[in-house]
């Protein structure tokens, strides 16, 4: 494995030798390391950042990344970065600690390093690109429902397990937005512990139990898939909204039978474009990531970095019947 | 006749579940409304037809963890085929998944019956085999409802004399157990492996291929679970029923099947599977904390046991008794 690394690691530093003068010495090169290639998600994060690359300009990405998901395959495509001399990298990590080392060496190169969607460990890189933050995910996807409630009414939580930290915090922050949207009234807060069959259950007691009922808030993937389920097949299609957290690929069957207007996740085009933004701030117009820092990223505003150098993008993305072909096949 | 029942353990459970169902009529009055049993029937015919197979495994002396796995495989091999050739009539589809499922079961009667080993730890391997399985044939993706067909996804939910066909697989099931289990040969040497297989053999029956037989059919009932499952909930994934073993075999328990063999009935069974479907359907609706309804599962469970085996008692003192005057 090391003789082979190097060998790999040797060979990408010869080739990157014979190559640089050929290279137009004016262009940014980016990396975009990603977990695996084939993924859809990070295709769509690179289409991201091929779009912010035509903006800036002078910046040539290059898209990059394991063929499985680990952290092994990662460092040995960071040593050849290194070896090519990349002006930046952009990664989303397999391992929070095993790709510090590799990408120190990158920084003490003079390579900016920032991480965005799955995070590195703070020493391992510049800054960290979050796709979005509890309180914005907590708003949104109250603000969902509301959207679609114009008179208000009753709404009811199908949430993970009673322990899932993750939607415990969202559902703590939406509890702290609700006086922003008055005559949404939350009924209660079930647990489908994400097995299909018991969320459905939870799912179809709720519409018993609240016969007003007019949306399900489902901040798991399983959860607003099955609750979306249920609704079809107790016929209350148009009378309950389930929206919440899903995937689009997951979520385009209930966006088509109606049992679900809109929902929201994060949009990898959005990320991948952002975290090119970044890198190139970093790298080529002398922002610091320092906490407190706001880093411009174009279309998407401004980042405002938190004590441990991490950001968070923007609201979760909407998707509805308007984008849901697009996406679909995606992620 | 009456008589006669009304001493059972069946009886008794009936008992039970009426009771149960009045108890929650209290705190819910639409629970026992005829439209919501039949709603609760439809979500229990899963677990029914699942205790049926579980329950002649049972009573055969073995058990078998893989059941939910083997459900959760046939259920991923019957959406992948729908996405592979969308035009594939849907009753062919089920007998693939039927004939997968059997597969799946008669593996693990041949490590038991040809192998040898203790039907726990076969079973126990296979579970965890035939889920890696799914991990493989799918690569952990989900197959997701509007990749499915619309056929594929109708068939348990048309609705076919007042009840879903979901409900009708399970009462055909139920009679075709019924049926065999007191008619045919093979129903009658489950018993009698169970009971006493040392009598079994001198009675000419083969023991290793009676308990084979259990796996294959409870496989083929686990494989129809399977398409039903995942046509029911319109989407597939590798962990769909993670841990529904469990719950079938706590059915069994509940329906007064002996985990030591050779006691059951169809009745129970699908007594059992009742019981625990009406508790995990009225749980949603009786406004309870989410973090006492495992706990009230549970005491659920060890309380229909206890009686259980409350009532198995006089019949252990009899024979010592009536054997006692003779010496």
């Amino acid at each position: 494995m090391g003789v082979f690394t190097k060998l790999i690691g040797g060979a990408a530093m010869a080739a990157a030798m014979i190559a640089s003068p050929a290279m137009a010495q004016d262009n940014v090169r980016i990396a975009l390391v990603v977990k695996a290639l084939g993924i859809g998600f990070f295709e769509a994060a690179a289409k991201g950042a091929e779009e912010a690359a035509a903006e800036l300009g002078n910046v040539e990405i290059i898209y990059t990344g394991p063929t499985d998901t680990t952290a092994e395959g990662q460092i040995e495509v960071i040593n050849s970065l290194i070896a090519q001399q990349v002006d930046a990298i952009a990664i989303s990590s397999n391992d929070t600690d095993a790709l510090v080392p590799a990408l120190k060496k990158a920084m003490d190169r003079g390579i900016t390093v920032i991480s965005w969607d799955s995070g590195v460990a703070p020493e391992g890189r510049q800054l960290h690109l979050n796709p979005s933050s509890n309180p914005l995910i907590g708003n949104m996807i109250v603000k969902l429902a509301a959207d679609h409630l114009p008179d208000g009414g009753d709404v009811a939580v199908l949430s993970a397990t009673t322990t899932s930290t993750n939607q415990n915090i969202w559902i703590e922050e939406m509890t702290k937005v609700l006086p922003d949207y008055p005559g949404i009234n939350v009924v209660g807060t079930v647990y489908g512990d994400d097995l299909a069959d018991k969320s459905y259950r939870e799912a179809t007691g709720l519409m018993q139990t609240y016969p007003d009922l007019k949306a399900i808030i489902a901040p798991t993937s399983v959860g607003i898939v099955a609750a979306a389920q249920a609704v079809v097949d107790a016929g209350k299609v148009g009378q309950v909204n389930v929206t919440g957290l899903g995937l689009p690929s997951e979520m385009a069957g209930a966006i088509e039978s109606g049992a679900s207007q809109s929902f929201a996740i994060w949009n990898p085009i959005d990320l991948g474009y952002s975290a090119t933004m970044l890198a190139y701030e970093l790298s080529q117009n002398g922002a610091v990531a320092e906490p407190g820092a706001q880093i411009p990223m174009g279309r998407m505003g401004t980042l405002t970095l938190d004590d441990t150098n991490a950001g968070a993008m923007a609201d979760p993305f909407v998707y509805d019947a308007s984008n849901i072909e697009e996406f679909k096949s995606i992620f | 006749m009456l008589r006669r029942f009304a001493l059972t353990r069946e009886a008794a459970l009936l008992a039970a579940l009426v009771a149960l169902c009045l108890l929650i009529a209290t705190r819910f009055s639409g629970f026992i409304a005829p439209a919501n049993l039949g709603r609760v029937f439809n979500d229990s015919a899963l677990l029914i037809i699942l205790t049926l197979g579980q329950m002649i495994v049972i009573v055969t002396r073995c058990i078998d963890l893989s059941v939910a796995a083997n459900l959760a495989l046939c259920g991923m091999v019957a959406a992948l085929l729908n996405v592979a050739f969308p035009g594939l009539p849907v009753i062919m589809i089920i007998t693939a998944v039927v004939l997968l499922g059997s597969l799946l079961g008669a593996f693990n009667g041949i490590l038991v019956w040809k192998v040898g080993i203790p039907p726990i730890v076969v079973t126990l391997g296979t579970l965890t085999i035939y889920r890696g399985i799914i991990f493989l044939i799918s690569d952990g993706a989900w197959v997701n409802s509007h990749e499915m067909s619309a056929p594929f996804k109708a068939l348990p939910r048309a609705v076919f004399l007042g009840l879903p066909v979901l409900s009708w697989c399970a009462i055909l099931c139920v009679a075709g157990f019924a049926l065999m289990i007191a008619r045919t040969p093979l129903g009658r040497s489950f018993f009698a492996v169970g009971g006493n297989p040392h009598a079994a053999v001198y009675t000419g029956i083969n023991v290793g291929r009676t308990q084979f037989m259990a796996f294959t059919i409870a496989g083929a009932l686990a494989g129809l679970t399977g398409y039903l499952w995942v046509s029911r909930y319109a989407v597939a994934y590798v962990d769909i029923a993670g841990g529904f073993e469990l719950d079938v075999i706590a059915a069994c328990v509940i329906g007064g099947i002996s985990i030591a063999g050779g006691i059951g009935s169809v009745f129970g069974a699908v007594l059992g599977a009742l019981f625990l479907g009406v508790i995990k359907n009225a749980l949603p609706v009786v406004d309870i904390s989410p973090f006492w309804q495992m706990a009230i599962s549970g005491a659920a469970i060890i309380v229909a046991v206890i009686l259980n085996s409350r009532s198995n008692r006089p019949k252990g003192r009899l024979i010592l008794r009536t054997a006692g005057p003779k010496t």
